[in-house]
């Protein structure tokens, strides 16, 4: 690009987005639309695995140690489970404290009071870096000599994992179909504006314009529609964000919900919009007028 | 400088518009390109600018071998030519003086450049007192005359004519023909296709008439005697 063709670019483009203003206008709006649905599946995805994540977290395995072995011997077995592959640490429960806060979940303790804590056993609470391998890390803590029993909610982690896999996999599609979506329509607004200076671009050829000269002020002007749209995309999901965060947290009582706050994801969110906003409009406007090079 | 020889050229839905045209016009010459409507006229102006590829035959302008020249040098070729319209062709959302800047924009020249070639030109070709205006503020022959000015503002080594006094009423016609001439007369080759037989018949001008697609006529007397 020569340099001082550069001013002659953005001013072509600045102005031919003024003097097409209706289409520019429309432009924008689409990017916005396809950025706000794109970002809130998001948002809502990663929501959704920050939930589970957090019950993931909450799902342990419970690993018995043989009434056979003392409390010193049972306690290090710790390390040997700390050592199996996916297992993010274990935590050792003697037989009093389980018994202890066995007998603390009930108020009524009276029935309790005959019984002994040898009626326990030692036991290990056991976190997993990642529940899909709850099963095999179930089989290999059978394994460690000492452990005689192992009880796992499988069913409940095959819950969680069908959950983020199906979030995970709608969104990607949704955001894959969204991006193509607005590609189209940018192109064809541009190219309806193309179109209009169809004449501009025949007489910009004849007297022998570069085809990159003929092309800039168009990508220009895709970069500049991008990027206006990306930006009010960013304001208007910020704000619908938290609206609907404060609604959810705020007045119906889901406070079990943990809703991440915007700042979690506003500078991934505010680079990805930039992005695709300023790519789909680069893309759009240099396909739109690619037909009209070919003189 | 343009070179045809034996070229042919066949569009796709199976029109022959050139059965063999041979053209020879060397830099600094003035040639009137007439015949009839349909005759092939256009398609050698096509054929020169680039805008069409023969079918057979070899064509060279002002020594690009348009046979083997790479897509990437059509602005070099371009920029040798200045093409002048019957419907003049100017961007109506620009000023005069804006058309004319527009061309040399185009080619990468610098303001300081524009503003010191562009007025020279449109008082080269009476303009002077129009930069500011728009075409629809000027006559048809003022129009032409901003056209003139965009073509000669590069300093092409050759200026086509597409009839370019179509529009134009007789008055204007022979004072644009004249316009050319002066151009010509400072060293730029001239090719003027027109069926305007009077017109043509005016000036003592080569004509080379062109009919069915073949050459009928190449003389230097001047005299347009094809019956269109």
């Amino acid at each position: 690009m020569r340099r001082n063709n550069f001013g002659y670019y953005i001013k072509e483009g600045t102005s031919s987005i003024f003097r097409h203003g209706f289409m520019s206008v429309a432009s924008i709006c689409i990017i916005v639309a396809c950025l706000i649905i794109m970002g809130s599946f998001a948002l809502l995805a990663l929501n959704v695995r920050s939930i589970i994540s957090t019950l993931e977290s909450e799902n342990q395995i419970l690993a018995y140690v043989d009434d056979a072995v003392s409390e010193s011997d049972a306690r290090a077995l710790q390390s040997a489970i700390e050592r199996l592959p996916n297992v993010q640490s274990a935590h050792f429960i003697s037989k009093d404290t389980a018994f202890q806060s066995f007998k603390d979940q009930y108020e009524d303790k009276e029935f309790l009071e005959d019984m002994e804590s040898s009626v326990l056993r030692h036991r290990f609470i056991v976190y997993v870096d990642d529940i899909a391998q709850m099963q095999e890390t179930q089989e290999a803590l059978r394994g460690i000599q000492g452990i005689a029993k192992v009880t796992a909610h499988l069913k409940i982690a095959q819950g969680f994992i069908t959950v983020r896999n199906v979030v995970s996999a709608v969104s990607i599609v949704l955001v894959l179909v969204l991006l193509v979506i607005s590609l189209f329509i940018m192109s064809n607004t541009i190219k309806l504006t193309t179109f209009e200076r169809r004449e501009e671009i025949a007489i910009m050829k004849m007297v022998g314009a570069t085809s990159s000269f003929i092309r800039w002020p168009f990508v220009v002007e895709g970069m500049i529609l991008g990027f206006l749209g990306a930006v009010i995309a960013y304001l208007i999901q910020w704000g619908l964000y938290q609206v609907i965060a404060d609604k959810l947290v705020g007045n119906t009582g889901l406070s079990f919900l943990r809703v991440l706050p915007f700042s979690y994801a506003a500078v991934p969110m505010c680079v990805v919009f930039l992005v695709i906003g300023l790519g789909v409009g680069v893309i759009g406007s240099s396909t739109a007028i690619r037909n009209y090079l070919k003189v | 400088m343009v070179q045809m020889k034996d070229v042919f050229k066949t569009y796709e839905n199976g029109t022959k518009a050139l059965k063999g045209v041979n053209i020879d016009i060397k830099d600094g010459e003035f040639a009137f390109l007439v015949g009839p409507s349909g005759s092939g006229k256009s398609t050698v102006i096509k054929l020169i600018t680039g805008e069409i590829a023969a079918t057979d035959g070899k064509v060279e302008v002002n020594g690009f071998d348009l046979n083997s020249m790479k897509f990437s040098q059509m602005p070099k070729l371009r920029r040798s030519l200045g093409v002048i319209f019957q419907d003049f062709r100017l961007i109506e959302d620009k000023t005069v003086f804006e058309n004319v800047a527009f061309a040399m924009r185009v080619v990468g020249a610098t303001n300081k450049e524009i503003k010191k070639r562009v007025p020279y030109v449109l008082e080269l070709v009476g303009l002077e007192r129009s930069v500011k205006c728009y075409p629809r503020e000027l006559s048809g022959g003022e129009q032409q005359r901003a056209a003139v000015a965009r073509a000669l503002v590069n300093n092409p080594r050759m200026i086509i004519a597409d009839e370019p006094t179509g529009n134009l009423d007789p008055a204007r016609s022979l004072e644009l023909m004249m316009l050319l001439e002066k151009i010509n007369e400072l060293g730029t080759t001239m090719l003027v296709v027109t069926h305007e037989k009077e017109l043509v018949n005016r000036f003592s001008k080569r004509v080379i008439a062109i009919d069915g697609g073949r050459i009928i006529s190449d003389g230097m007397d001047g005299y347009y005697s094809y019956e269109t």
